[in-house]
Parts: structure tokens; C-alpha cells; sequence
């Protein structure tokens, strides 16, 4: 676990900032250096809603090494309502619940941590929207 | 008694109750072939991949979008709890970072039993009332340990709450008052490096519990020249059903305004959250006006007493975000089993 | 530019080599395609492998191979792309020879996965994901390929039992393949109740992991027009993000429609001319997705190409016919230089029992990441 990578991406993990194209206007997630969708290289950055909705997802029976306290658990690509598409964790869901289309919102959850001694990683996963607010 | 030279108050504040809940009956199953009362009828289990930062960021982004302020203003962070998640690095600037409340702030974790989250309350009144800064955020949470077979099994629970505490004008609750009342009473403790706490048993009511509960609640009605009767609500630190409702009646409350607050019976102790939590529950119903008198308690040990009164502004913000009640409502009983994997209780090698 | 040929191929079988190292294994294929060749020497050794230093601790495996077979002195390198790590060394050494810069090249394909266990190789394969934003979630290869198979299911509005015909035809060509690691024939029943890795993915869509080493010997076809085994008609590269959630639709293997027609524009052919494919089957999904992206069949109907009539050895377009990823095995770096290998087996009539009738052009496609790569050769008889 690399803790220069993982301090460097913290934002992008804790909060989904992101970038918008100053060009195109497409909202862009992970940031980039030049925008995928019209190749400018001027963003702004902004802060994503946390909104979306499951484009697939699969549950995974054999977790990769990090990940094997959680398994079985449920990973989705989200599609989020800004635009991007994100892969991330389900949680707080039962498995047979889970349907492509479902809305979903995003939270901060332990993703990883590397032992009982090393860093504690927290990132982004996503649940079924707890309750529509106003 | 606490009182600060600017008027404060609750600008903003959010509950988070995670998903997963151990009936009583469970542990008495596995512990008392079934017999014997149980204290309350579940608590609040927090999933495989929660812990007290991640709770604390959730009830910290409750209380945002219900105060509605640039988090860049706020100008501590402040976390209560006796399981944070690192012995030494704080809990406290990884929720700064996630609110985006840094890099211009104070903040640090509190331990003070059970106290610590409303220990931050009150150092956040200080703050704001003194006008050094703006906002504080002061967060209560807790997933609380006990030793496998120990009475504390039954209740120790996960959960809390966050507060943002400001300008009285913007306010949709503002502090009257508060006042604390502090011993050297060694009712419930945990040594560095020991998993679970360890505690007086019945030496944990009388001299403990009650004795800083209710003086501090006497003490902080006498200084105010206020009556049981003249608070809508009343809110306790519930370790179980039973202690809260005692002292309430002790202090003089009734059974009605001790109800809405009471969580216990169906979250559990959520130890530094737990009065806190109970408040939320309260400011998410509470009237303009309404008035709420609380009273945590922190073994060690410690109670803070606060006077507060609900303010116009409660009613725009209270549905901005999920409700206490919300999160109650949001439940998947577990068995020992599933709770003994998701507590971290399984040793792995 | 010269024209190029292979004019000698090695490999060896897809297994679990418990008793050789990744040096052996290399030597064995490098060896074997001079002995085929009739070459005593090479100007340079070109080594396609992925997971050399994440599993084992080595990298520099060029020079490695190159001393270990005894021709230290000559240029070696490792050239890696992920999954598609043989192509792209093939693509070196083509390039190589090609431009005249050499005239006699080694391209060897190697992999040793089974050095490493369990959790180990998961991650290793995942590194040809994206390791921030995809494998730092938690997911797997194997995941990212359910999540495309699911969406798949989803929107073309296809049941499970409708890919076992990818899994069916591999087993039944691979059981003729002496180099292959599964030599017995499955049945939809055999797949439908394989155990699940990632639901939908089962075992039965997956490759299984496995060593092997594969070697091509590349010369100017003018050259050396005794010795020519197949002609090299056609050799191109396309790129997409390596993330699944990156591209501009996840289901539409963007990387495998611009390779497939760099390819055949260089070719000057069109789908129709190709006469068996060597796929890149990992997983069932990526199977039909490949057939869809090549322009053999419309989006969303790659699935129904999965029988025998279709895909079998006597089909419309025979693909993986000597076993593919799924039961010859998928060494991953090494498999690049197993599908050229099996293309020259069917143009030199040398297939067997699988032979594909009057083949005179067949098409190797490796992929590299879940569509991040793709690399396609189409090849001509002699």
C-alpha cells in the first residue's frame, strides 16, 4: 500500500472532486490532464453530488489480497448523475437486492488497510439512496 | 456555569446510525441459555468497513447540508469517541479533509469516556462565543467494544452525532447554558492496548452515573432559575433503559419528556454519541420555541448539563438531510455469529 | 519495407510446470523454434511476458532468455502490454524486420504464473487494470469482466446459457491439441453448473491460470522463401482507457474495431476473407464482444455466434481452434505467440484433427487489459 499514492488521491476518494472541461463542458472524473472527450487541457475543478445510478455490477467470491475480510461483497459501476462512470463498492446492501439501474449515493467507507499495524485506506462506496431530501 | 460573552448555538447537526442490528436475545442466547432480563431490545452494529471516522463523516455531511455554510468557514473539528480508529493520528483531519473543512483548522480527537463528544460541544461554544472563529463542528460517535459474555455486551453499540455549533443568530437551536460537573470516580475504564474495557459493575450507578447526571442537571437548573417544567424535551447519556429513566426522575421529568430521546431501547449505548444522538432525535421533531434540557456523562467521570432553546430556523432544516428516525427505520437484524465477524471479534491468525 | 515470415515456430505444452522456472520454459520454446527454423543464431531476442517482476521477483528477462539459450551478445528485451504482451513483441520483432534492421529475430511469449499462489496472481493480473481507480475499489480481472457480462446480459437481453457454446467449442478443439492444458470435452451442463468467481462469471468462462512459452522466428520473406512458414500480412495496434469506466461505451470494445480494421485495410481484406480467428476468449464475454468489435458479427449478437455451426472447426468462422485462452490456457504473456503459432499451424495444414479445410488466411487478436490493447495479425500461407 503505497501511502505517497494514497495521500495524493485523497481528495478524489474522500469527496469525488473532479473537473470540469473549460472547453467541452463535460464533467470529468478521475481528473485528467487533458480532457477525454474534446483533448483541451483546461479543467475547473467541482464537487461531484454523490448521485447515481448502477450500470452493473457483479459480486465477487474471491476477492483480490487487501480485500479477503469483505468477501463476498458487491462491486458496481456507477454511473453518476454529473456523467462520469465510476467503479466502487456496494455497501450496506444484500446482494440479491442489488439491480442494474438501482439508485445509489455515495459514502466514505473503509476500503482497505494494510494489517493491523499500516495505514487505514477510506474512499468512496456506494449504498441505495437512504431517503430522498429535499 | 458555562456561559459565553456571544450567544451560540446549533447551526447545523446530523445522526448516523449504521444498518446492522444484534437483538438481546442474541447475546442472552449464546451467553444465558436465553435467561434473564435484557436491558434493551437491540443495538446498532456497525458493518465491516465502518468505523468511527467513516460514521463521523456521514453525520458531519448531515450536518452540512442541514446548516448549508461554506466548510472552508469551519474553524475546528473536533471528535469525541473511545474507538478511534488510530491509537495516534487523528480522526478529526481526515473528516476535515473529507467536509473539505481544511486546511484552516483546529482539530483534534477527544476521549473522555462517554463524554467526549459533548466535552466537544462545549469547547466549540467556547470558540464561537468567544468569536475566534466562526463554526466549530463537534462530533460525538462511537463503535463501541465489550468484552464477549459482559453485561456491557447487551448495549454497547455504534453510532453518534454531529454538531455545528454558531452564530445564535443563524441558529436553529441556541445554547443557554451549560454546566459541567467532573470527579476522579474510576467507574469504567480501558488500559492502553486492552480490546475491551473493564468497569465497577454496580459501582458504575449510584457514585457514578447518577450522582454526576443529576448534579449537574440540578446545579445547571438552579444557576438558570429554570424547572423540570419548563423544558419541552430531556435528553440523558443511556447506558441502558433503566439508568436515564431514573434520573429523569430524579431531576424531576416525566416520562413524556424524556421519550423522544430515548434511543436506547432500539440503537443501544452509542457511548460518546449517546446523548448526542438522542438530541438529534429531538431537533428533528422540535417547534420553534420548544425547549430541551440535556445532560451527558462520561465515566472517569463527567457529566455537562445544557439548557437549550429551539429557534425559527429549525423547521427549514430539518428535513435537508435523513433524520435520526430514518436511520432507525433503515435495519437488518444479524445473528452472534455475523456480529462477532463484523465486530472484528473472529481471530483471524 | 520488407515483407516478413515466420519460418519456424516452438512451444511448450500450457500447464502447471511445477519443475521449470520461467528461464526453462523460455528456453524450451526459443530452442525449439530454431531447431524449426534450422538457425543456429538470432540477431535479437524480443520477450513478450507480463508478470515476470510481480510474481517473481525478475525482470530483465530479455537478456535472461538470451544468455540462457546461449546468445549472449545479440539485443533482447522484454516488451510488456499487459495480456497482449506476446503481440506486441511480435509486433517489435516485425517492426524490426521489417525496416531491414535486422534480419533474423526471436519473438518469444513466456509466462510462469504458478511461482506465485491464490490472491498473488489476482493481483498481478490486475495490474493491467487501472490501479487507482479500478483495483484500489477491490475489484479483479475476473470482476471487471463480470460487470461487462453482466451489463451485456442486461442490455442485449441474453441468458447465461447462451455463452456456453464459447466454452463448449474451446474444450472440444482443445482436447486435439497436444499443447494444451484441458484436453477433455465440457457440455452446457458442465458449464452451467461451474463454480462461480464472480457472478455471472464462472469457471467455466474463465481462463485458468497456467505456464507456458511459445517462440516465432521472424525472417524477410525474400530472404529466406524456402524456409517461409506463413506470411505477416497485416500487424496493428489500438489503445482505449484502461478503464472499463473511462470508455465511451463500456460494451462496445472500441480498441478491437480499430485494430480489426487497421488490420484489414492493410490486409486489403474484409472480415469475409479471414478463414479461422484465434480470439481473444479470457473470458466468454470477451469472446463475443471480440466477434462484435472485428465486424463478424452486429453489436449484441456476438453471443449467437457461439455455435459449433458458427465458431467450430467446420463453422462459418472457426475460432479457437486449437483450444484458445479457455482450454489451451492463457500464459498471459506468452498467449499472443500461441495464437500466431495456431494460425500457422492451420496455414501449413499441421492442425490435425482440428484443421480448418483450405485455410489460407487466418487473424490472432491479443488483448491487453480488459480492451486497454488490442493487437491483431492477420497471417497468409506461404
Amino acid at each position: 500500500m503505497s501511502i505517497p499514492r494514497n495521500w495524493r488521491t485523497r481528495q478524489q476518494r474522500y469527496s469525488l472532486k473532479a473537473e470540469v472541461c473549460n472547453a467541452c463542458g463535460n464533467t470529468i472524473f478521475p481528473p485528467r490532464d487533458v480532457c477525454p472527450h474534446c483533448a483541451e487541457q483546461k479543467q475547473s475543478w467541482t464537487n461531484l453530488s454523490g448521485r447515481g445510478e448502477i450500470y452493473s455490477f457483479t459480486t465477487m467470491y474471491s476477492a483480490p489480497a487487501g480485500f479477503e475480510e469483505y468477501a463476498p461483497y458487491t462491486m458496481a459501476l456507477v454511473k453518476l448523475a454529473e456523467g462520469p462512470m465510476i467503479t466502487a463498492q456496494l455497501t450496506d446492501v444484500d446482494t440479491e437486492d442489488v439491480k442494474i439501474g438501482m439508485p445509489v449515493e455515495m459514502v466514505t467507507r473503509k476500503l482497505s488497510q494494510d494489517g493491523d499495524e499500516g495505514q487505514i485506506l477510506y474512499g468512496y462506496k456506494f449504498r441505495p439512496m437512504l431517503r430522498q431530501v429535499a | 456555569m458555562l456561559k459565553p460573552d456571544r450567544d451560540v448555538g446549533i447551526v447545523g447537526y446530523g445522526a448516523y446510525v449504521p444498518r446492522y442490528r444484534l437483538p438481546a436475545s442474541e447475546v442472552a442466547r449464546v451467553w444465558t441459555d436465553g435467561s434473564g432480563g435484557l436491558p434493551i431490545k437491540e443495538k446498532a452494529v456497525a458493518g465491516l468497513d465502518e468505523d468511527t471516522l467513516s460514521m463521523s463523516v456521514e453525520a458531519a455531511r448531515n450536518a452540512l447540508e442541514r446548516a448549508r455554510i461554506d466548510p472552508s468557514e469551519i474553524r475546528a473539528v473536533w471528535v469525541g469517541s473511545e474507538s478511534h480508529p488510530y491509537a495516534v493520528k487523528p480522526t478529526s483531519t481526515i473528516v476535515a479533509e473529507a467536509i473539505g473543512a481544511a486546511p484552516s483548522v483546529q482539530a483534534a480527537d477527544l476521549e473522555f469516556a462517554c463524554k467526549a463528544g459533548s466535552e466537544a460541544i462545549v469547547m466549540g461554544m467556547g470558540i464561537v462565543g468567544s468569536g475566534m472563529g466562526r463554526y466549530v463542528l463537534a462530533i460525538g460517535m462511537d463503535t463501541a467494544q465489550a468484552r464477549p459474555g459482559d453485561a456491557l455486551e447487551y448495549t454497547a453499540a455504534s453510532g453518534g452525532a454531529a454538531f455545528l455549533i454558531g452564530p445564535a443568530a443563524e441558529s436553529a437551536a441556541v445554547y443557554e447554558a451549560s454546566l459541567s460537573h467532573v470527579t476522579d470516580t474510576p467507574d469504567f475504564w480501558r488500559r492502553a492496548y486492552a480490546h475491551y474495557p473493564s468497569h465497577g459493575h454496580r459501582f458504575t450507578g449510584e457514585p457514578a452515573y447518577f450522582e454526576h447526571v443529576t448534579t449537574a442537571g440540578r446545579r445547571l437548573m438552579a444557576e438558570l432559575g429554570t424547572v423540570p417544567a419548563d423544558y419541552n424535551y430531556v435528553v440523558l447519556h443511556q447506558p441502558n433503559t433503566k439508568f436515564p429513566q431514573r434520573a429523569a426522575q430524579i431531576l424531576g421529568f416525566t416520562t413524556e419528556q424524556l421519550k423522544t430521546g430515548l434511543l436506547v431501547p432500539v440503537i443501544g449505548n452509542t457511548y460518546a454519541g449517546s446523548s448526542l444522538i438522542g438530541l438529534t432525535a429531538i431537533l428533528d421533531i422540535a417547534k420553534p420555541g420548544d425547549r430541551i434540557f440535556m445532560v451527558s456523562f462520561g465515566s472517569g467521570a463527567g457529566s455537562d448539563a445544557f439548557s437549550i432553546r429551539v429557534t425559527d430556523r429549525i423547521t427549514e432544516i430539518q428535513n435537508r438531510a435523513p433524520q435520526t428516525q430514518d436511520y432507525i427505520a433503515r435495519r437488518k437484524v444479524i445473528d452472534y455469529a455475523t456480529y462477532v465477524r463484523y465486530r472484528h471479534k473472529l481471530q483471524m491468525k | 519495407m520488407r515483407d516478413v515470415a515466420i519460418i519456424g515456430i516452438g512451444q511448450t505444452p500450457v500447464e502447471e510446470h511445477w519443475g521449470k522456472s520461467l528461464r526453462h520454459l523460455g528456453h524450451d520454446a526459443i530452442m525449439a523454434a530454431m531447431r524449426d527454423a534450422g538457425i543456429e543464431t538470432a540477431d535479437a531476442l524480443y520477450v513478450g511476458n507480463m508478470l515476470s517482476g510481480e510474481l517473481g521477483g525478475q525482470q530483465h528477462v530479455g537478456a535472461l532468455l538470451a544468455d540462457f539459450v546461449g546468445l549472449r551478445g545479440i539485443e533482447a528485451m522484454k516488451i510488456e502490454a499487459a495480456c497482449a504482451s506476446g503481440a506486441a513483441a511480435l509486433r517489435v520483432g516485425l517492426m524490426a524486420v521489417a525496416s531491414g534492421m535486422h534480419d533474423v529475430v526471436l519473438v518469444c511469449g513466456v509466462e510462469k504464473m504458478t511461482d506465485a499462489v491464490g490472491d498473488e496472481v489476482t493481483s498481478g493480473l490486475a495490474s493491467a487494470a487501472d490501479q487507482e481507480y479500478e483495483v484500489s475499489q477491490g475489484i479483479s480481472f475476473v470482476g471487471l469482466n463480470a460487470l461487462l457480462m453482466r451489463r451485456y446480459m442486461y442490455q442485449f437481453d441474453i441468458k447465461k446459457e447462451y455463452f456456453a457454446g464459447f466454452a463448449v467449442n474451446a474444450h472440444r478443439n482443445g482436447a486435439n491439441n497436444p499443447y494444451a492444458m484441458f484436453r477433455s470435452p465440457i457440455t452446457e451442463a458442465t458449464y452451467l453448473k461451474a463454480g462461480m468467481i464472480a457472478d455471472p462469471v464462472n469457471l467455466m468462462d474463465s481462463s485458468p491460470v497456467c505456464d507456458g512459452a511459445a517462440c516465432v522466428v521472424l525472417a524477410p520473406a525474400e530472404l529466406y522463401r524456402s524456409k517461409v512458414k506463413a506470411r505477416i500480412l497485416a500487424s496493428a495496434v489500438a489503445i482505449d482507457s484502461l478503464a472499463i469506466h473511462d470508455r465511451r461505451d463500456p460494451l462496445a470494445l472500441d480498441a478491437v474495431t480499430v485494430s480489426s480494421q487497421k488490420a484489414y485495410a492493410q490486409a486489403r481484406m474484409t472480415p469475409a476473407d479471414i478463414h479461422l480467428f484465434e480470439a481473444h476468449d479470457a473470458f466468454s464475454i470477451m469472446a463475443a464482444l471480440s466477434l462484435e468489435g472485428a465486424g463478424f458479427a452486429p453489436r449484441g449478437a456476438g453471443v449467437y455466434m457461439a455455435s459449433e455451426g458458427e465458431i467450430g472447426i467446420h463453422g462459418r468462422l472457426p475460432i479457437s481452434t486449437m483450444g484458445g485462452l479457455k482450454s489451451r490456457g492463457h500464459p498471459v504473456g506468452a498467449t499472443g505467440i500461441y495464437q500466431v503459432i495456431e494460425v500457422v499451424e492451420q496455414l501449413t495444414g499441421a492442425a490435425g484433427a482440428n484443421q480448418v479445410s483450405g485455410a489460407t488466411v487466418g487473424m490472432a487478436q491479443n488483448i491487453g487489459g480488459s480492451g486497454a490493447t488490442v493487437i491483431t495479425h492477420i497471417l497468409g500461407a506461404a
